[in-house]
């Protein structure tokens, strides 16, 4: 037994000694708190104060709290009571993840130093990742000693009031429940055998023996599976198996799923198991793939091709050319890197089956889980738990299909929780590019054309590998007028890790090509970067590559001409700073895009339901799951507006596909705006509703005070509905499917209704001697059409900058070799700059009250703007991503070769 | 079942080392995340443990009549705060890069000698303090870093001993520096380091000691450069370092960084360092 002193009281433990503390505190002793990210100290997540200084639980044996003081998030203090407050009024808590570690972090701090400097904040809390916010509020938050909570807004006001989420109270007291967080107190644990080979056959032995002598209820294979032994994105492409058949095509890959007793599962070793391996030679990387003598990996992608996506508009090889500009650009594997790994639990039901889980897509997950158990739809219901998370790596089902299966075969709760390198190994991450480019001007610096071919690498899985080919050929040309179009892309299947859904689906990929041949350009013709992309920002009245005429909402140029007094400024900074510098220099740099908002040239609706019922309840059942950034609070401010009843009266019911309707995935940009408005048009309806009864003009104001409803009109009369005479609750309903069209052979059509812009300029020094890169500044500028909470708004635009640092700079996932947080990098407090923000709001008339989508727009611009300042700084134009120091230093090498050698550098550059 | 052993003295540690197969835990900022990582890949077996926190004494930081000894259980935090000479400068600035706050807090400077990584933080400013290990066991020795360690993640430290203390000999005058290259800012493994410590009479350098990380299996010092520095006026001692004196380097090229990449950042990571603490 282990005794110890747990925030403030004394407390013991039958927990093993070698326990790491965080399995002690989450386990034995029922403190979920504190969260568990990838057990080795590379994301704090787990950080809890010991004797009042900060610690990573999942490194200290419970052992060594013998006697200690444990503080974890649980606790009550003033100044964890101030940290909370002034997380929630600065928004620094968004999927709430890190937030607990975070807390403990900065009070760690706090406890010592009163008022610390913003340096002081950023070395303390180091130690904890942070993959939504991009750090910058958090240590705003820190900072504030005396936060001033935000008032929730009056009626009719909530649209545009920089509130805290409504969702955040649970996330900074440690209460919100991730997948990891709960489960039946009956429930086994599922634990996953995966392939530790990227290409390899495999057969099976005595498996019922091995079940006996493991001491295990069940150990699952394909034959367990009842329905179909497949899952993925496309309706027609089912092409990953829940469990392999004798054949595995990805390192990571799941082949059988270990069910028993907590420790039974954990005990078991792989090596222990009756699997015989047969390793076969694996396509590694496109081109392997695409070799004339590759192996075929999927029966119908002949040539490992799994589809080609194209977009035709003129001939750009008829186009003036007096500048061209061509070039090349291939990126790696990105991993999503959210702080939460899988986790949730399977429940039986006498129907089907209940699964509690993370995710985006709560009605995606129900029709994969339903195919895989062979039942209904109907008998499958998703509750989804908190979500720690996601940006685009939780649309796909993980654990679901493999806990229903699991569940099914034991006819009892299942949960299972991913460890970090089982999340990084096989799960999806964002494709591997490998784009050449070619781009002309006239000699007035319009463009006149663009060409792009891109292989993208969906790994051994398809998933959202055809979303990737279709959507990077209507943005590729970028934000720009660009009369001749013609981009080709192809999705190839390999023996890599499967390529899925990261924020921007292959447009952040492109962007870097075109972004570099923009700049390409501007040299040529002797232009100021800002200004050719001014010259040609596409904006009203524009007509895109694919024909779309842009009607409303595209401001581009107003972006543009916000961010220019900070361009010169930044361009005067660096060349007065450059005139005396030799080693540390200045670079500036600039880049836009263009992002459609929603499914590309597809049908995807959302459905909202709000209710005033008889008891006098408020209630959003809204089916949209809020990842952390925000659309619970976003909707419901919509609909609180389109309603006229205050904020603070409604209550939610999220994401749940028994009480829910489906609000389609968090994903695309397009909860904001496409359920939004399905959530202002539920307003409205219940609005029209209460006004009928009311026998109300539509201008009547509306109050709620327990279950009288009143109704006043500008006169001052008014009508009080006493609600609990009503024979039925009031409902409104409402229901938006964008209007887009299906697009033809040449990709034209409309694939998008509305289409979120930004620029953003950057700062960097880099180190010409060591070669690193330190982003000084960031200064955004985006067109969200209405920003109906600046708080999140501004959260979105810096987490993606976050992100977009990371991917231009340190963030290279490599199957088999950085599955981990210490290997695979990705920004701390350290790394994210101060970021400015201009808020361009060009109202979207599709959307609710002229919003568009925020989430994905801003990673975009990010790496092509830092890359085209590495270049102001140096001279060297790059071709791929991340610009680790050492390929910053084998650039430069070749750079000043290549100046040794001008000749040859004019052809190279020269049409 | 993992046993887990948390003696109270050194005597009966020793007792545990001498019969059985155990891995010494200190600060765990090692065991852990090396555990869970065999653990993700299907082998969560581990040796049974033997926690060195409870043997009192082993935490203090004690001036010696030669400099000091380090006790086994010193964590980089507590080095931080302790008052030490400009000697330690170097380590200290180490201590401020390795981890987070959280490890710091937690990971000694004994253990990250011990778990002998390449990219060891704390190992090249052993190596330039002239450190020795301190090793209690069947015959108790002193055994200097340079022969503790190896190989790659290998010490001499035999299966019966415990390394209880480093001791670092007082070098009166001497600065001394750190300087580490690494792809982000907090929470990252070293690309390369340099340590380097100087001492300085009359305006000539009279004692160099040089050493850097994470370009081969084990960090080097560099006594061709070492040698070179001696007698040189210390506002020109950066410009003596050349690329032979790199010899005994030894780098790879790996997803941090190239061996070529590796030598050129030695370099300049010397001259820095020199500039710092000499020029």
């Amino acid at each position: 037994m282990i005794a110890f002193t747990l925030n403030g009281q004394p407390c013991t433990t039958e927990a093993a000694a070698f326990a790491p503390l965080s399995e002690t505190l989450r386990e034995s002793l029922g403190l979920t708190g504190t969260k568990i990210g990838c057990e080795a100290g590379d994301c704090g997540a787990c950080t809890v104060l010991v004797n009042g200084a900060q610690a990573c639980a999942c490194l200290v044996p419970t052992a060594q709290v013998a006697g200690a003081q444990v503080t974890t998030i649980e606790a009550t203090h003033p100044v964890l009571d101030r940290l909370r407050s002034a997380f929630l009024a600065h928004g620094a808590a968004q999927c709430g993840i890190c937030t607990p570690g975070m807390i403990m972090a900065a009070a760690d701090l706090l406890l010592r130093v009163a008022t610390p400097t913003r340096a002081q904040v950023a070395d303390a809390i180091g130690g904890v990742l942070c993959r939504c916010t991009g750090y910058q509020t958090i240590l705003d938050a820190v900072l504030d000693g005396a936060p001033q909570e935000v008032p929730m807004p009056a009626a009719g006001a909530a649209v545009g009031a920089a509130i805290a989420r409504l969702d955040g109270a649970a996330k900074v007291l440690g209460t919100d429940r991730f997948g990891a967080d709960f489960a039946p107190a009956d429930a086994l644990w599922l634990r996953v055998v995966r392939s530790p080979h990227a290409s390899a056959r495999f057969t099976l032995g005595d498996l019922e023996g091995a079940r006996q002598r493991l001491n295990l209820a069940a150990i699952l294979t394909h034959a367990d599976v009842p329905g179909l032994n497949a899952f993925g994105i496309m309706p027609n492409l089912k092409d990953q198996p829940v469990l392999a058949e004798g054949f595995v095509r990805f390192r990571g890959e799941a082949v059988l799923g270990l069910v028993g007793a907590r420790h039974a599962v954990a005990a078991v070793r792989d090596a222990d198991l009756p699997i015989t391996w047969q390793p076969l030679p694996a396509l590694q990387g496109i081109a392997a793939a695409v070799a004339d003598d590759a192996p075929q990996l999927h029966a119908h992608a002949p040539g490992n091709v799994l589809v080609r996506g194209r977009l035709v508009t003129g001939d750009p090889l008829e186009a003036p050319d007096t500048a061209l500009a061509q070039g090349w650009f291939t990126t790696g594997f990105v991993e999503h890197a959210y702080i939460e790994p899988e986790a949730g639990y399977a429940t039986p039901t006498a129907e089907g089956m209940e699964i509690v889980a993370c995710t985006q897509a709560p009605y995606m997950d129900r029709e994969e889980t339903a195919r895989v158990l062979g039942v209904a739809e109907a008998a499958v219901r998703i509750i989804p738990s908190a979500c720690g998370g996601g940006f685009g790596g939780k649309l796909d089902v993980s654990i679901q299909p493999l806990i229903a299966i699991a569940a099914r075969k034991v006819n009892r709760p299942v949960r299972v929780v991913y460890s970090r390198t089982e999340s990084m190994a096989s799960t999806t991450k964002r494709h591997p590019a490998s784009m050449v480019g070619r781009m002309t001007a006239d000699q007035g610096g319009r463009f006149t054309s663009f060409s792009m071919h891109g292989d993208f690498n969906t790994g051994a899985y398809a998933s959202w590998g055809p979303t990737v080919a279709n959507r990077v050929p209507v943005h590729a040309s970028g934000p720009y007028r660009v009369p001749k179009v013609k981009v080709q892309t192809r999705a190839i299947y390999t023996n890599d890790t499967p390529a899925g859904a990261f924020r921007g689906f292959g447009v952040p990929q492109a962007a870097l090509l075109t972004e570099s041949l923009v700049d390409d350009l501007a040299e040529f013709l002797r232009m100021d970067r800002w200004e050719i992309r001014r010259h040609n920002a596409i904006g009203h009245g524009d007509v895109t590559p694919s024909g779309q005429v842009l009607h409303a909402s595209a401001g581009l140029p107003q972006c543009l001409d916000a961010l220019k007094p900070e361009w010169d400024e930044m361009l005067a900074r660096v060349a007065a700073h450059n005139a005396g510098a030799t080693r540390h220099r200045l670079g500036a740099g600039i880049a836009c895009m263009w992002y459609g908002c929603g499914n590309t040239a597809l049908s995807n609706p959302s459905r909202m339901r709000v209710v005033l019922a008889r008891d006098g309840t408020l209630t959003l059942f809204s089916g949209a799951v809020d990842i952390g950034q925000g659309s619970t609070t976003v909707i419901g401010q919509i609909c609180a507006d389109a309603l006229g009843l205050p904020l603070a009266a409604f209550r939610f019911v999220l994401g749940d596909t028994a009480l829910t309707h489906d609000a389609g995935k968090t994903s695309a940009s397009r909860q904001t705006f496409v359920s939004g408005r399905a959530a202002l048009e539920a307003g409205r309806d219940l609005r029209r509703r209460i006004l009928a009864l009311a026998n109300a003009g539509e201008d009547a104001r509306l109050g709620l005070d327990g279950t009288r409803l009143t109704v006043s009109d500008v006169t001052g009369a008014s009508r009080m509905i006493e609600l609990q005479d009503l024979s039925a609750d009031l409902e409104g309903d409402g229901r938006y499917d964008p209007p887009t069209t299906a697009l033809d052979a040449d990709g034209q059509g409309i694939p998008y209704a509305t289409y979120g812009f930004a620029a953003q300029i950057a700062l960097v020094r880099v180190d010409t001697a060591l070669c690193t890169v330190k982003v000084e500044e960031i200064v955004a500028a985006q067109d969200v059409g209405r920003a109906v909470n600046p708080t999140l708004v501004l959260g979105q635009i810096h987490g993606g900058i976050a992100q977009g640092l990371g991917l231009a700079l340190m963030e290279e996932f490599i199957p088999g070799r950085t599955e981990n947080l210490h290997d695979y990098l990705i920004p701390t407090a350290g790394d994210v700059p101060q970021i400015r923000v201009h808020l361009i709001e060009d109202p979207e008339p599709e959307g609710p009250f002229g919003a568009k989508g925020v989430g994905e727009p801003a990673l975009v611009p990010t790496a092509p703007a830092i890359l085209s300042a590495i270049r102001h700084a140096t001279g060297v134009t790059l071709h791929s991503v991340p610009v680790l120091p050492h390929r910053l230093w084998q650039a430069m090498q070749a750079h000043a070769a290549e100046q040794a050698r001008p000749r040859k550098r004019r052809e190279a550059s020269l049409p | 079942m993992i046993a887990y052993h948390r003696p109270a003295t050194i005597e009966q540690a020793l007792a545990v080392r001498a019969t059985q197969d155990v891995a010494v835990i200190a600060g765990g900022t090692d065991i852990y995340p090396a555990h869970a990582a065999r653990r993700a890949w299907g082998e969560p077996t581990h040796k049974d443990v033997l926690d060195i926190t409870a043997i009192a004494g082993l935490d203090r930081i004690e001036a010696t009549a030669a400099g000091w000894r380090i006790g086994a259980l010193v964590t980089w935090s507590a080095l931080r705060a302790a008052t030490l000479p400009p000697l330690f400068d170097g380590l200290i600035a180490a201590a401020a890069e390795v981890g987070g706050v959280q490890v710091q807090n937690r990971g000694t400077i004994l253990g990250n000698l011990i778990t002998a990584s390449p990219a060891g933080d704390g190992i090249p400013n052993l190596l330039v303090l002239d450190a020795s290990v301190e090793i209690a066991g069947p015959s108790p020795r002193r055994v200097p870093v340079q022969d503790f360690l190896t190989g790659y993640r290998a010490t001499a430290l035999r299966a019966d001993e415990i390394a209880v203390a480093l001791h670092v000999p007082n070098l009166p005058g001497a600065r001394s520096g750190f300087h580490k290259l690494g792809a982000r800012r907090y929470l990252v493994i070293s690309i390369v380091m340099a340590a380097g410590i100087v001492a300085v009479e009359e305006g000539r350098i009279t004692s160099a000691r040089l050493a850097v990380g994470a370009c081969g299996p084990v960090a080097q010092r560099l006594t061709a450069l070492e040698a070179a520095l001696i007698g040189v006026v210390p506002a020109d001692a950066a410009a003596v370092v050349q690329a032979a004196h790199l010899a005994p380097l030894s780098p790879l090229d790996d997803i941090r960084g190239s061996a070529a990449f590796r030598r050129e950042a030695a370099l300049i990571l010397l001259r820095d360092l020199l500039q710092g603490i000499a020029g």
